[in-house]
């Protein structure tokens, strides 16, 4: 079981749990706004664009050619960037914060 | 047991050997000549470059083949660039969004629910004008938050509201269109605002919106109503009837859905990215530039084109296999950047409950006859869909 928070652009906050699947579609079961995973996550759409804190994002792991080439063109992007339908929902990602760039 | 004509659901990749030498493609339109880019990286960098790459240039420019002889009017806000456009986008998303709700996927569940069981009941149905069609138009009145009483109008109106069987580009056919919209903003203009937010339309909103402070004009809803209506008109009849044709040779992928449903999406993804429903659309030059190493002149043309990107080797393995096992799959069927597909949340509602109510009721699929949708695009021939495909339905 992992616990995250997202922070959304309105400065709202959201603490959500879950144990499979990837970290879109927990943020999307839950309502985070600026989380839309239009694609259903198979990284076609970059409707679910998150910055990693910088503490953690080794933890997380950078971004696999595919989805780099999608972050490349937005204009939100910033190093600590990532597609959150790329991550997964597991013990590695438990007690961190995401912040939702839309 | 009668044999399936072959081939029915195969869609070749017409653009494969000129992506993987010049990356470019040549096409008239008009006597107003379109450089095509192919591949999938170069195309997202133009997509997303609106300043060097424009879409608010003369309206219909964009638009291959172009209608700027048939149309006057500016669709909105697709041909439109930042930073006018995100005024507009931001105001129309969250309507475009409503299709996630539970209450518009019971509604449209309904919909579809009657057009298969319709289809089941007849010994053969033509999947273009007598499914896609009439589902893709009563879908549109949930789209619009109007009665479904509208659909028949819409319906009457044929696939595509600019071409008829005499022309690609059939401006009588278009004036109806643009007709019938400046009625009903007369109409809405005319009646009260509703006072329940829940049962007002798309017109209504619209007539009663701001962007930048500044109340949409006549011409402005107009323009953005002829996109809800012309955008996700035949690319959304095409998406569904080549869906149906891939079931009919591929019918253990259909009974695979029903046993595991979670796979819908990814499925759904890979037959779009497949058949790629929309073949390509423009943009403008505002300057000199290079396009994959070639000469672009400032004011002409050059397409992104999504149905060859979305074959591109160097991103997709197996290009030309439907996958549904395809977990990544950053296909531009809706496009890519500032002007993604406003109706994609929608299309991909109508698909997805499409798929899993056929897999659950739908034992087998038989094409009857078929004729193919061949666009001619210069040097290019290719199948985007049909204009007749006539199947029998067997149910559960």
């Amino acid at each position: 079981m992992a616990k995250v928070i997202f922070v959304t652009q309105n400065n709202g906050s959201m603490e959500v749990e879950g144990d499979s699947g990837s970290l879109m579609e927990l943020a999307v079961a839950n309502g985070v706004a600026g989380i839309d995973g239009d694609c259903g996550g198979v990284c076609s759409c970059a409707t679910c664009h998150i910055y990693v804190d910088p503490a953690d994002f080794d933890k997380v792991g950078a971004a696999q050619e595919v989805e780099s080439d999608m972050l490349e063109l937005d204009d939100k992007v910033t190093e600590y960037s990532r597609l959150c339908c790329q991550i997964d929902v597991s013990d590695q990602i438990d007690g961190m914060t995401f912040v939702v760039a839309n | 047991m009668k044999a399936k004509p072959k081939a029915i659901s195969q869609f070749d990749d017409a653009f494969s050997q000129k992506r993987s030498t010049s990356g470019l493609g040549d096409m008239d339109d008009q006597n107003d000549p379109v450089k095509m880019i192919l591949g999938l990286k170069e195309l997202r960098k133009v997509a997303h470059n609106c300043t060097t790459f424009q879409s608010g240039s003369t309206p219909g420019r964009i638009v291959i083949p172009s209608e700027v002889a048939i149309r006057d009017t500016r669709q909105i806000p697709f041909e439109l660039d930042p930073p006018e456009h995100t005024g507009f986008r931001q105001l129309l998303n969250p309507w475009f969004k409503r299709p996630l709700d539970n209450a518009y996927q019971a509604k449209l569940q309904q919909i579809i629910d009657n057009t298969i069981d319709h289809a089941l009941q007849q010994n053969a149905i033509d999947i273009v004008a007598s499914f896609a069609l009439p589902l893709q138009s009563k879908a549109l009145t949930l789209l619009l938050n109007t009665s479904m009483d509208r659909a028949q109008t819409w319906i009457d109106w044929g696939t595509h509201v600019f071409r008829s069987e005499s022309s690609n580009l059939d401006a009588d056919k278009a004036n109806i269109l643009y007709d019938y919209i400046d009625a009903e903003i007369d109409k809405t203009m005319a009646k009260t605002r509703p006072s329940v937010p829940t049962t007002e339309d798309l017109f209504s909103v619209l007539l009663n919106a701001e962007v930048d402070g500044k109340k949409l004009t006549k011409e402005q809803v107009k323009g953005v109503m002829i996109l809800t209506f012309a955008g996700g008109r035949d690319t959304v009849i095409n998406a569904i009837t080549n869906t149906i044709a891939y079931f009919s040779e591929n019918i253990s992928d259909l009974q695979r859905i029903a046993n595991e449903p979670d796979i819908v999406n990814r499925a759904v993804e890979e037959l779009l990215r497949y058949f790629s429903p929309l073949t390509q659309m423009g943009r403008v030059a505002t300057e000199d530039t290079t396009v994959c190493e070639h000469a672009i002149k400032a004011d002409s043309r050059v397409s992104l084109c999504w149905a060859s990107a979305n074959r591109d080797e160097n991103v997709f393995s197996n290009p030309n296999t439907v996958d549904f096992d395809r977990k990544i799959n950053p296909h531009v069927s809706f496009g890519f950047s500032h002007h993604n597909c406003l109706g994609a949340t929608h299309a991909r509602q109508i698909l997805r409950q499409l798929v899993l109510t056929l897999a659950n009721k739908v034992a087998d699929i038989n094409v009857v006859s078929a004729d193919e949708n061949i666009e001619q695009l210069g040097e290019f021939s290719r199948k985007v869909g049909f204009n007749r495909l006539e199947v029998s339905l067997t149910a559960k």
